[in-house]
């Protein structure tokens, strides 16, 4: 389970309102309007301190896994003028260090081939069905709806094991149905995240899918286009906004995933955080390779995150915003 | 399937990236191909439509390696589905499309979440082999074994601490820093742990926390303070009842991001005649936020609240990686994965069961709102 999560309760039609105006004042950039400064000078320390109190702690990692092992071992991060030292030996040292099976640098590969493919079929099967619970009608749409709505709350631990069992066995209830592929690499850690990503996918593209207005579907429809045009040339470019700020919490969602991949990823496709986990068990103390570690893991959200940090913001309140 | 897989496991990881996507997508392709052409007229579309009803589920299953019986029971479903499809009545092909949308994903959420969740259930009521039925027993043990009670326990003091403190926090950094200079970068460093790893989260607190003996130099941030102010070095993971605080700690920290922001937009969002209207009464900053701001973010903040809610119920790479529940620390998730890897899948299933029935008023809420969201329309 990853930290990331858009916020995907419904809110009250009043509620959706405010935090749409509140949301455009953001992304429209502060200043407008409000020059004068209403905050209190206290305010402003108050603020500053929760900013310093965030931030030390990742900021401390990072200066001490620049440090040399002995340093790191027997002085405070915060000595780093009086006990001075960079290096990148332990970046080195990390990456080739790991298991019997895998080292850090494999695990490293590991999180992007299982992150990519499990963040790109769970978003197109789920804008296949948020189009369809969007704009055609059958009996019972409703109750489907909300039933896919109410799956995403389901803790994933009570898939785990039988998800497995299906995998590793082919079996459903005990009873053998398919051919097992558990051992072949990284199928059942794709299949798995793709499933435990769709309901929470579905309905937050159903949300965007159903405010595309209903005249340019109908425009289309009457000059020929079938539905499978429709959704391929209209629905798509449309809402790849929403798709785009789906698909950065689906890779985050994945990359930091620790639970599914300790079920699922076994041996040598592991992916890094459950290395890492592995590594903070077995050589706890060693805290220049832990640092390192940990920082090239967080490396590439980071990166993520600062980069598409607007559509992430967008993506967060779309569960309440939008629908 | 399986040998595809198989051979597909012997490619370079990253060359097995770009194959499985693309493959894929044909996939999906040809999919949205048989929409498009399905509802049209004609004896040639209606032939092309019989083919694909019978064949898409036939070949799904052959090449799952299925049984035979399995495999020609498939093929006659696809049958009387056309059938049923070709006398629909908005029209042959209607039906054919709305399956075509829909099934992957009915098809996949019913073999991946809603026939396992029936299966759990069911094993919580076995024993660890699975092959007797055991009535309460899982759960008896559960809530007899003091160290079972501790988890819980520990589970609903999560519940209790780490969202009510998460959005506080969140909700008075968003006031402290609305419309100051700088706001954009203020909430960056507040937010920026929202992207970092629950295990990376862990490893840069387990640093924080890092003890070592009196008499030599403190390595771990919080330990140095506490010899600053002439205090003995405190191993905080492992003093219990501290300890669970500590690991509280990591999750407010991540979580307070996510409430800041939402916060932060709700709270721009309250209509800014209502606060003149207030400031012209003349109430002072703290009056206007109690009567003013809090009830115009009333449903932002229980949104928050519950978000926040079920993050900490089912929290688990914290505790894994932090203690691996070791010292009283451990909760309902964690519990559920060690006693899957001793063995003890009735007991593992228990511990989901009971995870479960503790999330379900909030499923049993939240699918209400939307029903009645969706009656308005």
């Amino acid at each position: 389970m990853s930290a990331v999560t858009p916020i995907d309760l419904p809110v009250d039609e009043e509620q959706k309102k405010t935090l749409t105006r509140g949301e455009r004042k953001v992304e429209n950039g502060f200043a407008k309007g409000t020059k004068r400064r209403l905050t209190s000078r206290g305010a402003t320390i108050a603020a500053l301190v929760i900013a310093v109190l965030w931030t030390i702690p990742t900021f401390g990692l990072f200066i001490s896994s620049f440090r040399p092992a002995n340093e790191v071992r027997t002085t405070g991060w915060w000595t780093i003028f009086s006990n001075f030292g960079l290096t990148i030996d332990n970046y080195v040292e990390v990456l080739g260090s790991g298991n019997s099976q895998l080292t850090l640098a494999g695990a490293f590969i590991n999180s992007i081939a299982i992150t990519l493919p499990a963040t790109a079929i769970p978003l197109v099967i789920a804008s296949l069905a948020a189009y369809a619970f969007a704009w055609m009608d059958f009996r019972g749409k409703n109750m489907l709806f909300i039933a896919v709505f109410a799956l995403q709350i389901v803790p994933i631990q009570m898939a785990l094991v039988p998800l497995l069992q299906l995998f590793s066995r082919g079996e459903i209830f005990g009873f053998p149905v398919i051919t097992a592929f558990g051992s072949a690499g990284y199928a059942q850690v794709w299949i798995a995240h793709s499933i435990f990503a769709l309901p929470l996918a579905i309905f937050l593209l159903h949300n965007f899918i159903a405010e595309i207005p209903a005249e340019v579907i109908e425009a289309a429809r009457v000059d020929g286009a079938g539905h499978g045009q429709i959704f391929f040339r209209i629905v798509l470019p449309l809402t790849m906004p929403a798709i785009a700020s789906f698909a950065i919490f689906q890779f985050l969602w994945v990359w930091n995933d620790l639970l599914v991949a300790l079920i699922f990823a076994d041996g040598a496709v592991a992916p890094m955080t459950k290395l890492l986990a592995e590594i903070t068990g077995s050589r706890g103390q060693d805290w220049h390779l832990l640092t390192a570690g940990a920082f090239i893991s967080i490396l590439v959200p980071l990166l993520v995150f600062f980069s598409l940090q607007r559509y992430f913001v967008r993506g967060l309140l779309a569960g309440s915003t939008k629908g | 399937m399986s040998s595809f897989l198989q051979w597909l496991s012997t490619l370079p990881p990253l060359a097995q990236v770009p194959i499985i996507i693309v493959a894929f997508l044909a996939l999906i392709g040809i999919l949205i191909f048989f929409i498009e052409i399905a509802p049209r007229r004609g004896r040639v579309y209606t032939i092309a439509r019989l083919a694909a009803c019978v064949l898409i589920p036939l070949g799904i299953l052959a090449v799952l390696e299925s049984y035979p019986v399995a495999i020609i029971a498939a093929g006659v479903l696809g049958l009387l589905f056309f059938w049923f499809d070709y006398r629909s009545s908005e029209g042959a092909g209607y039906l054919f499309q709305l399956f075509g949308f829909l099934a992957p994903a009915i098809v996949l959420l019913a073999i991946g979440l809603v026939v396992p969740t029936i299966q759990t259930t069911i094993q919580a009521f076995q024993n660890a082999r699975g092959d007797s039925f055991v009535g309460f027993d899982n759960f008896v043990w559960i809530f007899t074994q003091p160290q079972a009670v501790r988890t819980v326990l520990n589970t609903i003091i999560w519940v209790l601490i780490a969202p009510v403190v998460s959005t506080i926090a969140g909700l008075a950094y968003a006031v402290f820093i609305d419309k100051s200079r700088g706001e954009k970068y203020f909430k960056i460093l507040v937010f920026m742990p929202m992207a970092i790893s629950f295990v990376g989260a862990s490893i840069i607190w387990r640093f924080v926390y890092t003890a070592r003996p009196a008499d030599q130099e403190q390595i771990g941030l919080l330990n140095q303070i506490v010899v600053w102010f002439g205090g003995q070095p405190v191993s905080f993971l492992s003093v219990d009842p501290w300890n669970t605080i500590a690991l509280i700690v990591v999750l407010i920290w991540v979580q307070t991001g996510f409430a800041m922001v939402v916060l932060s937009a709700a709270i721009k969002g309250v209509p800014a005649e209502q606060m003149e209207a207030a400031e012209l009464d003349g109430t002072n900053a703290w009056q206007r936020f109690i009567n003013v701001t809090v009830p115009g973010i009333r449903s932002s903040l229980v949104v928050v609240l519950t978000t926040i809610s079920i993050a900490s119920l089912k929290v688990f790479d914290i505790v894994r990686t932090m203690t691996a529940g070791a010292n009283n620390t451990s909760v309902i998730a964690n519990e559920m994965y060690t006693q899957f890897k001793n063995f003890e899948a009735g007991r593992s299933a228990a511990f989901a069961v009971v995870l479960f029935l503790l999330v379900l008023p909030i499923v049993v809420y939240n699918a209400r709102q939307i029903k009645k969201q969706r009656e308005i329309r």
